[in-house]
């Protein structure tokens, strides 16, 4: 007995070292989902019909988990899915009728040989008797079921709402593991849902401010790896690096992408105080935006490139300020609150999330422009920061602190349903929404 | 077995007489304590040296705190501006780094700025009595360096700081 268990230890060890040894091997989030929308649609998730050997991944799962935490449908629990079929003319409709589901998913994935496999699935309407979609996804690997999965929550979520989904889709954050000399940070993208990390980048100091390319190729940070703070451009895939500003004076800061991704703004202080600038990748030149002696900064672009939203504290308070792209007379946009800071712009251009101060709690806030500016709360504080939209603005992503260490929510952009995403043992922070992916 | 947990129990006291030395140690950095303890700088009489760093009550002191959302350096801190000053003065191949950072309120990008000018605030207070802009590098870590992480007031005021130190004297 003590020898099995012994060499369980050794084997547990083993694997252990071996996950530790890959170089992109990164420490997974834990995830959980509280809350749920009372008005989301029902919808039954039935397992997906397979022969053979079983595979990595619950694809009905991913699905399910996928459109719970996005708010807007509530997916039948495993337990109370009494029937599995898994072709149209399987399903007794009478049955979903009778568990008050609106829509059943069904599937079947396929040896496509090689390693790979085949996905099919079909979307009901379940009170119309009636297919929506139908489909065999591209052949994929068994260690990639995961993205295909995402790929048919984005067809069922846009076949319903009528919005793009933006399941698959990848963030990016930050990772603070250990305190003082010892501290290691680490530049992290994830899929959507915490799944699949991979290191970017990694440093003993400060790592903040990751920014997307808009073509997902690349992401913008700051890191004190020098001692002060200098901004990089990190290509994902090669791993190639780029100095984009590393002054000696002052600080170089808060990167954001045009929306064409052929300009950064940034924020700078070189002269004296942080001041922001658009940069042109190409030729490298810079352009002053703002001139004021109070801090300028956390520029972010409107989506049509046409203008960039930052935070300034010139009236005394940092509030939400917004400039015409080539310059001019910055206008204030925020005026609710004690203090608001670090705008995230939806796709649409219609609402502005920002961190929101009120006493001593900071918490997410969306300004609806299309309400007529009315403001929500989508988070219950106390220091909560860093807003960033999904792409099609189902959701956002924030950095909150939990007691004695910083964890991230995704957050349907009613508030309403939170997913945490959490470290065992270190911090998470700095959280950024990235573009839709290609296929 | 009996030895083991006796020497467990010595190992436990020694680290706890070692925290609690350490904290003593940490204390007379708060704002309060600090300033009874200066001797206020003999200028003209006593020329610093490199060695007065370690040495010189005043000196020191490497640490200016800040209230909320403030970057004035307050009435008693004027001491410790004036002998790190006087140091620049009298020893002119001396570098100094003034380390800025904040509380954990507010985003981090904003809290860089803020960092920046309580670094910025000490950087002008040193220059006003007589030290040099040419020797003095502000460095804004914004939030990223809390010494302290508890969400409250106490540890908050610990984290509002400008942290002096020498690069070359």
């Amino acid at each position: 007995m003590k020898k099995l268990t012994q060499f369980l230890a050794i084997l547990i060890a083993y694997c252990g070292l071996a996950l530790l040894s890959q170089v992109h091997a990164q420490q997974p989030l834990t995830v959980n989902v509280v809350g749920m929308t009372k008005t989301a649609t029902p919808i039954a998730v039935v397992p997906f019909a397979q022969q053979g050997a079983p595979l990595p991944t619950d694809i009905a799962d991913v699905i399910r988990n996928d459109l719970n935490r996005c708010g807007k449908f509530r997916s039948l629990a495993v337990s109370e899915i009494v029937e599995q079929p898994s072709q149209g003319s399987d399903i007794k409709f009478a049955t979903w009728r009778l568990l008050k589901q609106d829509y059943i998913v069904i599937g079947r994935i396929k040896d496509a040989g090689n390693g790979m496999v085949t996905v099919e699935y079909e979307l009901w309407d379940v009170n119309r008797q009636q297919r929506l979609l139908g489909e065999a996804m591209s052949p994929a690997a068994t260690s990639d079921l995961r993205s295909v999965a995402h790929q048919i929550a984005d067809k069922i979520f846009q076949q319903i709402t009528g919005i793009p989904g933006a399941f698959w889709t990848r963030i990016a954050y930050v990772t603070m593991v250990g305190t003082g000399n010892n501290a290691n940070y680490s530049l992290i993208v994830a899929d959507s849902d915490g799944y699949n990390p991979q290191v970017v980048a990694r440093s003993h100091e400060a790592l903040l401010s990751p920014k997307w390319s808009p073509d997902g190729s690349r992401i913008a940070y700051v890191s004190f790896e020098g001692g002060n703070s200098a901004i990089y451009i990190q290509n994902i895939g090669t791993g190639a690096r780029q100095l984009i500003s590393g002054r000696a004076k002052g600080i170089n800061s808060a990167p954001a992408w045009s929306p064409d991704g052929t300009k950064l703004a940034l924020s700078l202080s070189y002269t004296g105080n942080p001041e922001i600038y658009v940069m042109d990748l190409g030729s490298r030149q810079e352009t002053r935006l703002t001139r004021s002696m109070a801090i300028n900064t956390e520029p972010v672009w409107a989506p049509d490139g046409q203008s960039i939203y930052f935070t300034s504290d010139r009236s005394g308070k940092p509030e939400i300020y917004r400039v015409s792209a080539g310059g001019g007379t910055p206008e204030r946009i925020s005026f609710q609150g004690q203090q608001n800071l670090d705008a995230s712009i939806s796709y649409d251009g219609k609402q502005i999330a920002m961190v929101q101060a009120n006493g001593n709690v900071y918490r997410i806030a969306i300004v609806d422009q299309g309400q007529g500016g009315q403001l929500r709360f989508i988070s219950p504080g106390p220091i909560d920061e860093s807003p960033s939209f999904a792409p099609n603005a189902s959701m956002l992503i924030y950095a909150a602190s939990d007691g004695a260490r910083d964890v991230l929510y995704a957050v349907s952009s009613d508030g309403m349903v939170r997913q945490r995403l959490a470290l065992a043992d270190g911090n998470v922070r700095e959280p950024a929404w990235g573009p839709y992916r290609k296929q | 077995m009996n030895k083991t947990v006796r020497i467990a129990l010595v190992a436990l006291l020694c680290v706890g007489a070692a925290a609690c030395t350490k904290k003593q140690e940490t204390k007379p950095q708060q704002p309060q304590q600090e300033t009874q303890q200066v001797a206020p700088p003999q200028s003209g009489e006593h020329k610093y040296t490199a060695a007065d760093l370690d040495t010189d009550a005043c000196l020191k002191q490497r640490v200016v705190y800040f209230d909320f959302d403030k970057d004035e350096v307050k009435p008693e801190f004027q001491q410790i501006m004036q002998c790190h000053a006087k140091f620049l003065q009298d020893v002119p191949t001396a570098r100094m780094t003034l380390d800025g950072n904040t509380d954990e309120r507010g985003t981090r990008e904003y809290n860089l700025g803020l960092g920046e000018r309580r670094g910025n605030a000490v950087s002008s207070a040193l220059q006003a009595n007589g030290g040099s802009a040419s020797q003095i590098n502000v460095v804004s870590h914004g939030k990223e360096q809390p010494v302290c992480r508890q969400h409250n007031e106490d540890c908050w005021s610990k984290n509002r700081r400008v942290e002096i130190s020498y690069s070359a004297t």
